[in-house]
């Protein structure tokens, strides 16, 4: 089961380093981590994609909170949070191929960053499974580099950490 | 405008340090220059392992932070032991590291090390010093943080330009960190559902650990046991938690606990745990304990509620706190049956205590030892078969009994005694450590020697590292690997060549007689105590 967790931590060196520390110490299973600064600019949020039953995250929950530099610590429920992953898809293909790698992008509603004579570099950035839907889209053609960030997440309404 | 130095000195002496445990190097001597000119009392290790071993048993005695000091590279990784042994059986350290200038961090110069990186999983906290001005801020949160909460020990790291540049002293009046605000008042709902749990229980058990040294409440818990009819198991770490001879008292639960305290965990109904962890050393089968056992978790660190095992009902706050809240409460008395059951299977435990045809019998030893002792003395076992036979043998009355319970770390014993003596001069203490263990600190006997520190130490000898044999005998069809200590020296003699007085004594009829020649020695004093090898832990 995965679960979204927001973490609050001071921005500040060495803070990230315990924290991935941690869980490499303590077998905990991160799917993805994602950090930036906040309003605050002394304070850094890190969102976590934890990988367990709710025995993990309730562990993962309190090992952090645990931490000196961790200032708030909230899983988020699923239903109740948007979402989103940036990524950065370069796909090397023949001329006759750029039309329906135009068109994917299209009704994936992403967007073409950068072209050449032999590729395409395509941006979306959406929730994590629309991403791997393009993935999967873009798949048969060569795809020849990933770059894909974290999954950061808010929740919504007024609701705030 | 002062140095670096100048303010850790002060900030020290604001703290009210007497004493540093340490070893110098280049990296520190902007700091050992100032330190001379101190108030604070420098105790010189032979190793800075010990440094931090001393640092705890003087913080476990007086309970404030002990301090260590070690230089860079080789000085601070050898602190690394100290430090996990520290972390595990939470006692408040404050380590100093020197540490190469900031200018060349990260080029793997001469005696570089990344100590806050190697020792980031045994610190509660760590500091990598940048600029001087910060040194009041940080060490007077690292007091804070060592001695607050689940106490541990907090690493401040410094560089050695950091030690000579000049700053304007100015400490903040307190400590604001908003990420570290530790629970000490128990919830209200919880303490009402505490009450209930004990209210509505037949069978209920308190199991104490090293937590209640941590709230000082051990006058609350034998209040609380006796008020209400609880008996007690207690961890390694929790023993004296309630006097050892205590009637409610039923031992050491765990692998190498008393049956009778392992029995009453299987039967309660209720188990109250009180700052433990509860390790696979304390309960072997957390699942069989949790089936038909409803579980109380009072504990200052909310992570290890649930981490072990399931809990019913958990409490997080200080010990001392909470067992006055439920207190307040006036839980019902339970009933005698169920205590007075566990009372008579105690009366029925036949204590191993005959004389041996060859050998001392070491678990009789350290019966007599301990009740020969003044009722406040501190006993600091070591890690091995003497700490079985200590462990379960041992009387503890209103003293401690100090030894490395989560980490087991040999070479603990000695140390912890020096730090110990040094906290209460006024109080005996004694180390017991086996023929192995004895060899990892005996460079410790300088120490003692340098700085007439008034410890007695005992050391079973039996030219094994007995415990390792004993599962050898075990698991392993009896195919003894590296435990034979053959080569090891003459300890009398080693003790004589440091000028140390000691005895060796090979038979129980010269035992009381050898105790009393030992503690009637004015100083230090060393009495090897021969042990058959196959004498068995339990």
């Amino acid at each position: 089961m995965k679960h979204t967790i927001s973490v609050l931590v001071e921005n500040k060196a060495g803070v990230l380093a315990r924290i991935s520390g941690l869980f490499a110490r303590r077998g905990f299973n991160i799917d993805s981590l994602a950090v930036g600064t906040t309003e605050d600019k002394n304070i850094s949020r890190i969102t976590l994609l934890v990988d367990g039953d709710d025995y993990i995250a309730e562990q993962v929950t309190k090992q952090l909170n645990k931490q000196i530099d961790v200032i708030k610590v909230r899983k988020l429920d699923q239903e109740e949070i948007t979402r989103r992953e940036l990524v950065l898809v370069k796909v090397k293909m023949s001329a006759d191929q750029r039309g329906e790698i135009i068109d994917i992008v299209k009704i994936m509603q992403g967007e073409i960053v950068d072209i050449s004579h032999t590729t395409l570099t395509v941006e979306m950035s959406d929730k994590p499974e629309k991403i791997d839907l393009l993935i999967d889209l873009l798949s048969p053609y060569n795809i020849v580099e990933v770059a894909r960030t974290g999954t950061i997440a808010l929740q919504k309404g007024a609701a705030i950490v | 405008m002062i140095t670096g130095a100048e303010a850790i000195v002060r900030c020290l002496e604001n703290e009210g340090v007497e004493y540093i445990f340490g070893y110098p190097g280049a990296t520190v001597c902007p700091l050992y220059d100032k330190l001379t000119k101190s108030s604070i009392k420098h105790i010189l290790v032979r190793h800075e392992q010990h440094a931090g071993h001393e640092a705890s048993g003087y913080a476990r005695i007086k309970k404030r932070p002990g301090v260590c000091m070690t230089t860079s590279g080789p000085g601070a990784t050898n602190l690394i032991t100290a430090l996990a042994t520290a972390y595990m059986d939470s006692v408040p350290l404050v380590a100093f590291t020197g540490q190469v200038s900031s200018e060349l961090l990260g080029r793997d110069v001469f005696q570089e090390a990344d100590i806050t990186g190697a020792a980031e999983p045994f610190t509660k906290y760590s500091y990598l010093v940048k600029n001087a001005a910060d040194l009041p801020r940080i060490i007077k949160e690292a007091f804070h943080i060592a001695s607050t909460g689940r106490p541990g020990p907090v690493l401040i790291d410094i560089p050695v330009n950091v030690q000579t540049d000049k700053l304007d002293f100015y400490q903040p009046e307190a400590v604001d960190l908003r990420g570290y605000k530790p629970t000490i008042k128990g919830h209200a709902g919880q303490i009402k559902r505490v009450l209930r749990a004990i209210n509505n229980a037949q069978r209920p058990v308190i199991c104490v650990g090293g937590g209640i040294f941590a709230a000082e409440g051990q006058k609350e818990l034998q209040q609380f046991c006796e008020s209400i009819n609880i008996p007690v198991v207690s961890t390694m770490m929790g023993i004296g938690a309630i006097p050892t001879a205590h009637p409610l008292y039923m031992g050491m639960l765990g692998m190498h606990g008393k049956s009778i305290a392992n029995r009453a965990i299987i039967d309660s109904d209720l188990l109250i745990i009180i700052g433990a962890r509860v390790s696979d050393r304390a309960v072997l089968l957390p699942a069989n304990v949790s089936k038909n056992t409803k579980i109380v978790h009072i504990d200052i660190d909310p992570a290890e509620i649930g981490k072990n095992l399931d809990t019913f009902i958990p409490v997080v706050g200080d010990a001392k706190e909470i067992l006055r809240q439920v207190m307040e409460e006036e839980p019902e008395k339970k009933s005698v049956e169920w205590t007075d059951a566990l009372k008579a299977a105690r009366e029925m435990l036949t204590l191993d205590y005959e004389p041996r045809k060859a050998g001392i019998n070491p678990k009789a030893f350290v019966h007599l030892l301990s009740r020969t002792l003044p009722d406040d003395h501190i006993y600091c076992a070591d890690v091995g078969q003497n700490q079985i036979w200590s462990a379960g043998n041992c009387e503890v009355r209103t003293g401690r009994f100090l030894t490395s319970g989560g980490m087991g770390t040999m070479g603990y014993s000695i140390p912890a005694a020096i730090g110990a003596k040094l906290a209460a001069p006024d109080r005996a203490v004694v180390a017991v450590c086996g023929d192995g263990s004895f060899q990892m600190q005996m460079m410790e006997l300088a120490t003692i020697c340098q700085n007439n520190v008034d410890v007695k130490i005992v050391v079973m000898k039996n030219n094994k590292l007995g415990l390792v044999k004993e599962i050898q005998r075990k698991s392993y069809k009896n195919n003894e690997s590296a435990v034979d200590l053959t080569g090891s020296p003459d300890i009398v003699a080693i003790a004589a060549a440091y000028g140390i007085p000691g005895r060796r004594i090979d038979s129980m009829d010269a035992a009381e007689e050898a105790i009393a020649q030992m503690l009637g020695n004015k100083g230090v004093y060393l009495l090897e105590c021969v042990v058959d090898e196959n004498e068995p832990s339990m």
